[in-house]
Protein backbone atom coordinates (compact mmCIF):
# COMPACT_ATOMS: atom_id res chain seq x y z
CA UNK A 1 0.00 0.00 0.00
CA UNK A 2 1.48 3.18 -0.94
CA UNK A 3 0.15 5.76 1.40
CA UNK A 4 2.23 8.35 3.21
CA UNK A 5 1.70 8.37 6.58
CA UNK A 6 1.83 11.39 8.80
CA UNK A 7 0.77 11.04 11.91
CA UNK A 8 2.47 14.65 13.03
CA UNK A 9 -0.52 16.24 11.07
CA UNK A 10 -2.15 16.70 13.71
CA UNK A 11 0.18 19.44 14.98
CA UNK A 12 0.34 21.72 11.84
CA UNK A 13 -1.88 24.20 11.44
CA UNK A 14 -4.95 23.93 9.93
CA UNK A 15 -6.00 26.48 7.13
CA UNK A 16 -8.82 28.10 8.57
CA UNK A 17 -6.73 29.93 10.68
CA UNK A 18 -8.03 28.31 14.51
CA UNK A 19 -4.94 26.62 15.35
CA UNK A 20 -4.02 22.98 14.51
CA UNK A 21 -5.82 20.00 13.31
CA UNK A 22 -6.12 18.46 16.72
CA UNK A 23 -7.32 21.87 18.17
CA UNK A 24 -10.05 21.93 14.99
CA UNK A 25 -10.92 18.07 15.92
CA UNK A 26 -11.25 19.39 19.70
CA UNK A 27 -13.72 22.18 19.07
CA UNK A 28 -15.85 19.72 16.52
CA UNK A 29 -15.95 17.32 19.60
CA UNK A 30 -17.38 20.40 21.70
CA UNK A 31 -20.22 20.79 19.09
CA UNK A 32 -20.92 16.69 18.92
CA UNK A 33 -21.10 16.95 22.66
CA UNK A 34 -23.13 20.10 22.50
CA UNK A 35 -25.71 18.89 20.24
CA UNK A 36 -26.11 15.44 21.60
CA UNK A 37 -26.52 16.39 25.29
CA UNK A 38 -29.00 19.49 24.59
CA UNK A 39 -31.09 16.78 21.89
CA UNK A 40 -30.59 14.20 24.69
CA UNK A 41 -32.24 16.29 27.33
CA UNK A 42 -35.25 17.28 25.16
CA UNK A 43 -35.72 13.72 23.73
CA UNK A 44 -35.88 12.60 27.34
CA UNK A 45 -38.36 14.86 28.44
CA UNK A 46 -40.33 14.58 25.15
CA UNK A 47 -40.21 10.92 25.17
CA UNK A 48 -41.36 10.21 28.40
CA UNK A 49 -44.36 12.67 28.23
CA UNK A 50 -45.37 10.75 25.34
CA UNK A 51 -44.64 7.22 26.02
CA UNK A 52 -46.31 7.72 29.24
CA UNK A 53 -49.19 9.30 27.35
CA UNK A 54 -49.39 6.09 25.23
CA UNK A 55 -49.71 4.15 28.26
CA UNK A 56 -53.12 6.10 29.46
CA UNK A 57 -56.10 4.47 29.06
CA UNK A 58 -57.97 7.28 27.45
CA UNK A 59 -58.13 5.95 23.86
CA UNK A 60 -57.66 9.50 21.48
CA UNK A 61 -54.87 10.51 23.84
CA UNK A 62 -52.70 7.18 23.27
CA UNK A 63 -54.00 7.31 19.96
CA UNK A 64 -52.84 10.60 18.67
CA UNK A 65 -48.90 9.64 21.26
CA UNK A 66 -49.14 6.69 18.56
CA UNK A 67 -48.81 8.68 15.72
CA UNK A 68 -46.51 11.00 16.97
CA UNK A 69 -44.27 8.25 17.07
CA UNK A 70 -45.10 6.53 13.81
CA UNK A 71 -44.69 10.27 12.72
CA UNK A 72 -41.06 10.61 13.93
CA UNK A 73 -39.82 6.56 13.32
CA UNK A 74 -40.92 6.19 9.67
CA UNK A 75 -39.04 9.54 8.42
CA UNK A 76 -35.36 9.10 7.68
CA UNK A 77 -33.28 11.42 10.18
CA UNK A 78 -31.49 12.92 7.11
CA UNK A 79 -35.14 14.11 5.83
CA UNK A 80 -36.45 15.41 8.94
CA UNK A 81 -33.63 17.65 9.14
CA UNK A 82 -33.82 19.19 5.61
CA UNK A 83 -37.60 19.16 6.16
CA UNK A 84 -36.47 21.35 9.83
CA UNK A 85 -33.76 23.37 7.91
CA UNK A 86 -35.66 23.92 4.59
CA UNK A 87 -38.84 23.44 5.22
CA UNK A 88 -40.19 24.39 8.30
CA UNK A 89 -39.29 28.75 8.84
CA UNK A 90 -40.92 28.47 5.49
CA UNK A 91 -44.05 27.43 6.59
CA UNK A 92 -43.76 30.06 9.66
CA UNK A 93 -45.70 33.32 9.35
CA UNK A 94 -42.89 34.87 7.62
CA UNK A 95 -41.47 37.50 10.28
CA UNK A 96 -41.04 34.26 12.89
CA UNK A 97 -39.48 32.59 9.43
CA UNK A 98 -36.81 35.49 8.72
CA UNK A 99 -35.98 35.58 12.64
CA UNK A 100 -35.40 31.91 12.34
CA UNK A 101 -33.18 31.83 9.72
CA UNK A 102 -31.09 34.52 10.59
CA UNK A 103 -30.59 32.74 14.25
CA UNK A 104 -27.29 32.75 14.91
CA UNK A 105 -25.97 28.82 14.85
CA UNK A 106 -29.31 28.07 13.03
CA UNK A 107 -27.86 24.72 12.07
CA UNK A 108 -26.89 24.05 15.92
CA UNK A 109 -30.25 24.46 16.79
CA UNK A 110 -31.88 22.71 13.69
CA UNK A 111 -30.10 19.86 14.10
CA UNK A 112 -31.00 19.43 17.87
CA UNK A 113 -34.81 20.24 17.44
CA UNK A 114 -34.48 17.34 14.85
CA UNK A 115 -32.41 15.33 16.49
CA UNK A 116 -34.36 15.49 19.74
CA UNK A 117 -37.54 15.13 17.73
CA UNK A 118 -36.32 11.94 16.37
CA UNK A 119 -34.84 10.27 19.40
CA UNK A 120 -38.12 11.16 21.16
CA UNK A 121 -40.24 8.97 19.13
CA UNK A 122 -37.60 6.02 20.13
CA UNK A 123 -37.43 7.15 24.33
CA UNK A 124 -41.45 6.63 24.35
CA UNK A 125 -41.23 3.18 22.33
CA UNK A 126 -38.78 2.07 25.00
CA UNK A 127 -41.23 4.70 28.09
CA UNK A 128 -43.95 2.68 27.19
CA UNK A 129 -42.67 -1.14 26.89
CA UNK A 130 -40.70 -0.30 30.35
CA UNK A 131 -44.46 0.82 31.84
CA UNK A 132 -46.12 -2.55 30.09
CA UNK A 133 -43.49 -4.67 31.39
CA UNK A 134 -44.52 -3.84 35.10
CA UNK A 135 -47.12 -6.28 36.61
CA UNK A 136 -50.85 -4.81 36.29
CA UNK A 137 -51.04 -5.79 40.07
CA UNK A 138 -49.16 -1.92 40.26
CA UNK A 139 -51.09 0.40 39.33
CA UNK A 140 -54.67 -1.75 40.24
CA UNK A 141 -52.87 -1.32 43.56
CA UNK A 142 -52.25 2.07 43.25
CA UNK A 143 -55.92 2.38 42.15
CA UNK A 144 -57.13 0.43 45.52
CA UNK A 145 -54.86 2.80 47.26
CA UNK A 146 -56.68 5.73 46.27
CA UNK A 147 -54.60 6.99 44.06
CA UNK A 148 -55.26 9.35 41.03
CA UNK A 149 -54.11 8.66 37.70
CA UNK A 150 -50.95 11.19 37.61
CA UNK A 151 -50.21 9.82 40.98
CA UNK A 152 -50.17 6.24 39.97
CA UNK A 153 -48.04 7.47 36.99
CA UNK A 154 -45.32 9.44 39.29
CA UNK A 155 -44.86 7.60 42.18
CA UNK A 156 -45.64 3.89 41.17
CA UNK A 157 -45.16 3.02 37.56
CA UNK A 158 -42.76 5.82 36.02
CA UNK A 159 -40.05 5.60 38.89
CA UNK A 160 -39.67 1.46 38.25
CA UNK A 161 -40.31 2.05 34.66
CA UNK A 162 -37.05 4.05 34.02
CA UNK A 163 -35.42 1.91 36.13
CA UNK A 164 -35.93 -1.10 33.54
CA UNK A 165 -35.06 0.79 30.83
CA UNK A 166 -31.85 2.37 31.23
CA UNK A 167 -29.67 -0.25 29.49
CA UNK A 168 -31.80 0.25 26.47
CA UNK A 169 -31.74 4.08 26.98
CA UNK A 170 -27.91 3.97 27.29
CA UNK A 171 -27.93 2.75 23.79
CA UNK A 172 -30.66 5.38 22.58
CA UNK A 173 -27.81 7.92 24.51
CA UNK A 174 -25.10 6.49 22.26
CA UNK A 175 -27.51 6.83 19.52
CA UNK A 176 -28.21 10.34 19.56
CA UNK A 177 -24.08 10.99 19.68
CA UNK A 178 -23.92 8.98 16.76
CA UNK A 179 -26.39 10.64 14.94
CA UNK A 180 -25.53 14.22 15.41
CA UNK A 181 -23.02 13.55 12.83
CA UNK A 182 -25.63 13.49 10.22
CA UNK A 183 -26.17 17.36 11.22
CA UNK A 184 -23.32 17.77 8.82
CA UNK A 185 -25.39 17.78 6.39
CA UNK A 186 -26.72 21.15 7.08
CA UNK A 187 -23.60 22.66 8.15
CA UNK A 188 -22.80 21.91 11.52
CA UNK A 189 -19.33 22.14 12.02
CA UNK A 190 -19.08 18.91 14.59
CA UNK A 191 -16.71 16.67 14.78
CA UNK A 192 -16.91 14.13 11.41
CA UNK A 193 -17.92 17.32 9.53
CA UNK A 194 -14.05 19.00 10.32
CA UNK A 195 -12.46 15.28 10.24
CA UNK A 196 -13.67 15.38 6.37
CA UNK A 197 -12.49 19.35 6.44
CA UNK A 198 -9.15 17.68 7.77
CA UNK A 199 -8.98 14.75 4.76
CA UNK A 200 -9.53 17.75 2.15
CA UNK A 201 -7.27 20.14 3.29
CA UNK A 202 -4.55 17.53 4.24
CA UNK A 203 -5.01 14.77 2.41
CA UNK A 204 -4.18 13.18 5.21
CA UNK A 205 -7.75 10.50 4.96
CA UNK A 206 -6.68 7.71 7.28
CA UNK A 207 -5.21 10.22 10.25
CA UNK A 208 -7.85 12.24 10.80
CA UNK A 209 -10.74 9.05 10.27
CA UNK A 210 -8.80 7.52 12.48
CA UNK A 211 -8.24 10.22 15.10
CA UNK A 212 -12.79 11.00 14.88
CA UNK A 213 -12.91 6.83 16.01
CA UNK A 214 -10.82 6.89 18.43
CA UNK A 215 -12.86 9.86 20.02
CA UNK A 216 -15.97 8.33 19.16
CA UNK A 217 -14.82 5.21 21.08
CA UNK A 218 -13.81 7.27 23.97
CA UNK A 219 -17.14 9.08 24.12
CA UNK A 220 -18.65 5.77 24.32
CA UNK A 221 -16.67 4.20 26.91
CA UNK A 222 -17.48 7.34 29.03
CA UNK A 223 -21.15 7.33 28.81
CA UNK A 224 -21.00 3.29 29.11
CA UNK A 225 -19.47 3.77 32.38
CA UNK A 226 -21.33 6.52 33.76
CA UNK A 227 -24.79 4.25 32.53
CA UNK A 228 -23.51 1.74 34.65
CA UNK A 229 -22.73 3.80 37.83
CA UNK A 230 -26.21 5.34 37.23
CA UNK A 231 -28.09 1.66 37.05
CA UNK A 232 -25.82 0.09 40.09
CA UNK A 233 -27.06 4.14 41.73
CA UNK A 234 -31.01 4.09 40.92
CA UNK A 235 -30.81 0.24 41.42
CA UNK A 236 -33.95 -1.02 43.92
CA UNK A 237 -32.08 -4.03 45.92
CA UNK A 238 -33.80 -7.39 44.95
CA UNK A 239 -36.49 -5.93 42.13
CA UNK A 240 -35.83 -5.91 38.57
CA UNK A 241 -32.23 -4.73 37.58
CA UNK A 242 -31.75 -4.50 41.69
CA UNK A 243 -28.11 -6.35 40.65
CA UNK A 244 -26.21 -5.00 37.39
CA UNK A 245 -24.86 -7.93 35.57
CA UNK B 1 -49.09 28.66 4.10
CA UNK B 2 -49.36 26.01 1.20
CA UNK B 3 -50.99 27.98 -0.89
CA UNK B 4 -47.98 28.58 -2.91
CA UNK B 5 -47.47 24.54 -2.45
CA UNK B 6 -46.28 23.20 -6.35
CA UNK B 7 -47.73 20.21 -7.14
CA UNK B 8 -46.69 20.26 -10.43
CA UNK B 9 -43.06 20.10 -9.96
CA UNK B 10 -43.79 16.71 -8.34
CA UNK B 11 -45.95 15.80 -11.38
CA UNK B 12 -42.73 16.76 -13.08
CA UNK B 13 -40.40 15.12 -11.50
CA UNK B 14 -42.18 12.17 -9.88
CA UNK B 15 -41.32 9.30 -12.36
CA UNK B 16 -36.98 10.38 -12.58
CA UNK B 17 -37.25 10.54 -8.71
CA UNK B 18 -39.13 6.88 -8.43
CA UNK B 19 -37.69 4.80 -11.16
CA UNK B 20 -34.18 6.05 -10.67
CA UNK B 21 -34.02 7.52 -7.06
CA UNK B 22 -36.28 5.34 -5.20
CA UNK B 23 -34.99 2.01 -7.20
CA UNK B 24 -31.38 3.07 -6.66
CA UNK B 25 -32.37 3.07 -2.57
CA UNK B 26 -34.33 -0.35 -2.74
CA UNK B 27 -31.82 -1.89 -4.70
CA UNK B 28 -28.94 -1.24 -2.50
CA UNK B 29 -30.87 -2.20 0.78
CA UNK B 30 -32.48 -5.44 -1.17
CA UNK B 31 -28.42 -6.47 -1.46
CA UNK B 32 -27.16 -4.82 1.75
CA UNK B 33 -29.40 -6.70 3.30
CA UNK B 34 -28.95 -9.84 1.59
CA UNK B 35 -24.92 -9.97 1.85
CA UNK B 36 -25.80 -8.25 5.65
CA UNK B 37 -27.65 -10.94 6.66
CA UNK B 38 -25.04 -13.72 5.72
CA UNK B 39 -21.91 -11.75 6.51
CA UNK B 40 -23.77 -11.14 9.94
CA UNK B 41 -24.51 -14.52 10.36
CA UNK B 42 -21.00 -15.97 10.03
CA UNK B 43 -19.64 -13.19 12.44
CA UNK B 44 -22.64 -14.37 15.06
CA UNK B 45 -21.38 -17.69 14.65
CA UNK B 46 -17.77 -16.84 15.23
CA UNK B 47 -18.54 -14.63 18.28
CA UNK B 48 -20.15 -17.91 19.53
CA UNK B 49 -17.29 -19.89 18.64
CA UNK B 50 -15.14 -21.21 21.23
CA UNK B 51 -12.07 -20.40 19.82
CA UNK B 52 -11.39 -17.25 21.49
CA UNK B 53 -9.32 -15.60 19.05
CA UNK B 54 -12.15 -16.12 16.58
CA UNK B 55 -14.52 -14.73 19.29
CA UNK B 56 -12.56 -11.81 20.30
CA UNK B 57 -12.37 -10.50 16.54
CA UNK B 58 -15.58 -10.81 15.39
CA UNK B 59 -16.87 -9.00 18.73
CA UNK B 60 -14.19 -6.45 18.54
CA UNK B 61 -15.58 -5.74 14.97
CA UNK B 62 -18.62 -5.63 15.80
CA UNK B 63 -18.28 -3.19 18.69
CA UNK B 64 -15.91 -1.11 16.44
CA UNK B 65 -18.26 -0.31 13.72
CA UNK B 66 -21.53 -0.23 16.31
CA UNK B 67 -19.65 2.49 18.37
CA UNK B 68 -18.90 5.28 15.51
CA UNK B 69 -21.63 7.26 13.67
CA UNK B 70 -22.72 5.78 9.78
CA UNK B 71 -21.54 8.90 8.42
CA UNK B 72 -18.15 8.63 9.48
CA UNK B 73 -18.21 4.77 8.57
CA UNK B 74 -19.01 6.02 5.04
CA UNK B 75 -16.52 8.21 4.38
CA UNK B 76 -14.10 5.64 5.66
CA UNK B 77 -15.38 3.00 3.10
CA UNK B 78 -15.33 5.65 0.53
CA UNK B 79 -11.70 6.13 0.80
CA UNK B 80 -10.55 2.97 2.58
CA UNK B 81 -11.91 0.49 -0.32
CA UNK B 82 -9.84 1.31 -3.27
CA UNK B 83 -6.94 0.93 -0.88
CA UNK B 84 -7.93 -2.56 0.06
CA UNK B 85 -8.72 -3.69 -3.44
CA UNK B 86 -5.50 -2.71 -4.38
CA UNK B 87 -4.08 -4.62 -1.91
CA UNK B 88 -5.99 -7.83 -2.92
CA UNK B 89 -5.41 -7.76 -6.43
CA UNK B 90 -1.31 -6.45 -5.52
CA UNK B 91 -2.10 -3.08 -7.30
CA UNK B 92 0.20 -0.35 -6.63
CA UNK B 93 -2.21 2.31 -6.61
CA UNK B 94 -5.08 2.50 -5.27
CA UNK B 95 -8.03 0.81 -8.15
CA UNK B 96 -10.87 2.91 -8.88
CA UNK B 97 -13.70 1.86 -7.01
CA UNK B 98 -17.67 2.61 -8.81
CA UNK B 99 -19.71 4.52 -6.48
CA UNK B 100 -22.29 1.73 -6.21
CA UNK B 101 -20.05 -0.99 -5.48
CA UNK B 102 -18.52 1.48 -3.17
CA UNK B 103 -21.77 2.38 -0.67
CA UNK B 104 -23.16 -1.64 -1.39
CA UNK B 105 -19.97 -2.74 0.39
CA UNK B 106 -19.99 -0.43 2.86
CA UNK B 107 -23.63 -1.35 3.67
CA UNK B 108 -23.00 -4.72 3.95
CA UNK B 109 -20.08 -4.63 6.39
CA UNK B 110 -21.94 -1.75 8.82
CA UNK B 111 -25.43 -3.69 8.51
CA UNK B 112 -23.61 -6.97 9.12
CA UNK B 113 -22.74 -6.26 12.24
CA UNK B 114 -26.33 -5.31 13.38
CA UNK B 115 -27.59 -8.20 11.69
CA UNK B 116 -24.59 -10.12 13.69
CA UNK B 117 -26.60 -9.11 17.09
CA UNK B 118 -29.86 -10.36 16.12
CA UNK B 119 -28.28 -13.34 14.94
CA UNK B 120 -26.52 -14.22 17.71
CA UNK B 121 -29.89 -13.75 20.28
CA UNK B 122 -31.42 -16.21 17.80
CA UNK B 123 -28.74 -18.91 17.94
CA UNK B 124 -28.59 -18.11 21.52
CA UNK B 125 -32.50 -18.64 21.74
CA UNK B 126 -32.11 -22.38 21.04
CA UNK B 127 -31.84 -24.60 23.69
CA UNK B 128 -28.44 -26.05 24.04
CA UNK B 129 -29.94 -29.65 24.24
CA UNK B 130 -30.59 -29.63 20.42
CA UNK B 131 -27.29 -28.57 19.76
CA UNK B 132 -26.41 -31.50 22.19
CA UNK B 133 -28.91 -33.75 20.67
CA UNK B 134 -27.36 -33.10 17.18
CA UNK B 135 -23.55 -33.52 18.18
CA UNK B 136 -24.65 -37.16 20.11
CA UNK B 137 -26.72 -37.94 16.59
CA UNK B 138 -22.85 -37.75 15.11
CA UNK B 139 -23.61 -34.24 13.23
CA UNK B 140 -20.20 -32.13 13.10
CA UNK B 141 -20.31 -28.05 13.71
CA UNK B 142 -21.98 -27.41 10.08
CA UNK B 143 -24.60 -30.32 10.25
CA UNK B 144 -26.05 -28.62 13.50
CA UNK B 145 -25.30 -25.45 12.44
CA UNK B 146 -27.25 -25.64 9.31
CA UNK B 147 -29.74 -28.42 9.84
CA UNK B 148 -30.80 -27.49 13.73
CA UNK B 149 -29.67 -24.09 14.74
CA UNK B 150 -29.68 -21.82 11.99
CA UNK B 151 -33.35 -22.89 10.20
CA UNK B 152 -34.73 -22.01 14.19
CA UNK B 153 -33.01 -19.14 14.56
CA UNK B 154 -33.85 -17.27 11.26
CA UNK B 155 -37.52 -18.48 12.17
CA UNK B 156 -37.54 -16.64 15.63
CA UNK B 157 -35.24 -13.86 14.39
CA UNK B 158 -37.21 -12.74 10.86
CA UNK B 159 -39.22 -10.06 12.28
CA UNK B 160 -36.15 -8.07 13.96
CA UNK B 161 -33.98 -9.10 11.09
CA UNK B 162 -36.87 -7.18 8.59
CA UNK B 163 -37.23 -4.54 11.23
CA UNK B 164 -33.51 -4.11 11.08
CA UNK B 165 -34.07 -4.12 7.53
CA UNK B 166 -36.52 -1.25 7.55
CA UNK B 167 -33.53 1.50 9.55
CA UNK B 168 -31.45 -0.18 6.65
CA UNK B 169 -33.70 1.34 4.05
CA UNK B 170 -33.81 4.76 6.20
CA UNK B 171 -29.71 4.48 6.19
CA UNK B 172 -29.16 4.31 2.63
CA UNK B 173 -30.52 8.16 2.58
CA UNK B 174 -26.70 9.04 4.05
CA UNK B 175 -25.06 7.93 0.68
CA UNK B 176 -25.98 11.83 0.25
CA UNK B 177 -23.05 12.97 1.87
CA UNK B 178 -20.58 10.68 -1.17
CA UNK B 179 -23.43 12.58 -3.13
CA UNK B 180 -24.70 9.19 -4.90
CA UNK B 181 -28.12 8.99 -7.24
CA UNK B 182 -30.16 7.75 -4.35
CA UNK B 183 -33.98 9.17 -3.46
CA UNK B 184 -32.82 12.03 -1.34
CA UNK B 185 -30.04 13.02 -3.76
CA UNK B 186 -31.47 13.67 -6.30
CA UNK B 187 -34.54 15.21 -4.44
CA UNK B 188 -32.24 17.56 -3.33
CA UNK B 189 -30.08 17.65 -6.43
CA UNK B 190 -33.92 18.86 -8.39
CA UNK B 191 -35.13 20.83 -5.16
CA UNK B 192 -31.72 23.22 -5.86
CA UNK B 193 -32.35 23.11 -9.64
CA UNK B 194 -36.05 24.28 -9.85
CA UNK B 195 -35.95 26.53 -6.73
CA UNK B 196 -38.52 24.10 -5.00
CA UNK B 197 -37.50 22.75 -1.79
CA UNK B 198 -40.87 22.34 0.28
CA UNK B 199 -42.33 20.45 -2.55
CA UNK B 200 -39.21 18.09 -3.04
CA UNK B 201 -38.74 17.42 0.66
CA UNK B 202 -42.22 17.13 1.23
CA UNK B 203 -42.76 14.66 -1.17
CA UNK B 204 -39.49 12.55 -0.22
CA UNK B 205 -40.63 12.62 3.58
CA UNK B 206 -44.32 11.56 2.69
CA UNK B 207 -43.10 8.64 0.34
CA UNK B 208 -40.27 7.59 2.73
CA UNK B 209 -42.97 7.58 5.49
CA UNK B 210 -45.75 5.97 3.75
CA UNK B 211 -43.05 3.16 2.56
CA UNK B 212 -41.49 2.62 6.30
CA UNK B 213 -45.08 2.54 7.86
CA UNK B 214 -46.34 0.02 5.38
CA UNK B 215 -43.59 -1.94 5.83
CA UNK B 216 -43.37 -2.44 9.25
CA UNK B 217 -46.92 -2.94 9.16
CA UNK B 218 -46.66 -5.96 7.18
CA UNK B 219 -43.56 -7.15 9.67
CA UNK B 220 -46.28 -6.53 12.62
CA UNK B 221 -48.52 -9.12 11.04
CA UNK B 222 -45.94 -11.49 9.88
CA UNK B 223 -44.74 -12.08 13.47
CA UNK B 224 -48.53 -12.68 14.27
CA UNK B 225 -48.36 -15.38 11.70
CA UNK B 226 -44.91 -17.16 12.57
CA UNK B 227 -45.04 -16.83 16.05
CA UNK B 228 -44.55 -20.57 17.28
CA UNK B 229 -47.03 -21.10 20.04
CA UNK B 230 -45.23 -21.96 23.08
Amino acid sequence: MNYNWNWGIFWDMSPDASGTYLQTLLAGLQWTLATALTAWVLALLLGAIVGTLRTVPVRWVARLAGAYVELFRNIPLLVQMFLWFFVVPELLPAAAGTWVKTLPNASFWTAVVSLAFFTSARVAEQVRAGIQALPRGQSQAATALGLTLPQTYRYVLLPMAFRIILPPLTSEFLNVIKNSAVALTIGLMELTARTRAMQEFSFQVFEAFTAATVIYLAINAVVVLAMRGVERWVAVPGYIGGRTR
Amino acid sequence: MFGSFDFDVIARTWQVLVFQGLAFTLQITVLAMIGGILLGTLLAMMRLSSFAPLAWAAGAYVNLLRSIPLVLVIFWFFFLVPYIGAWIIGSPTPIKVGAFASALITFILFEACYYCEIMRAGIQSIPKGQVNAGYALGMNYWQVMGYIVLPQAFRNMTPVLLTQTIILFQDVSLVYIISLPDFVTLASKIAQRDGRLIEMYVFVAVVYFVLCLGLSYLVKRLQQRIAIVR
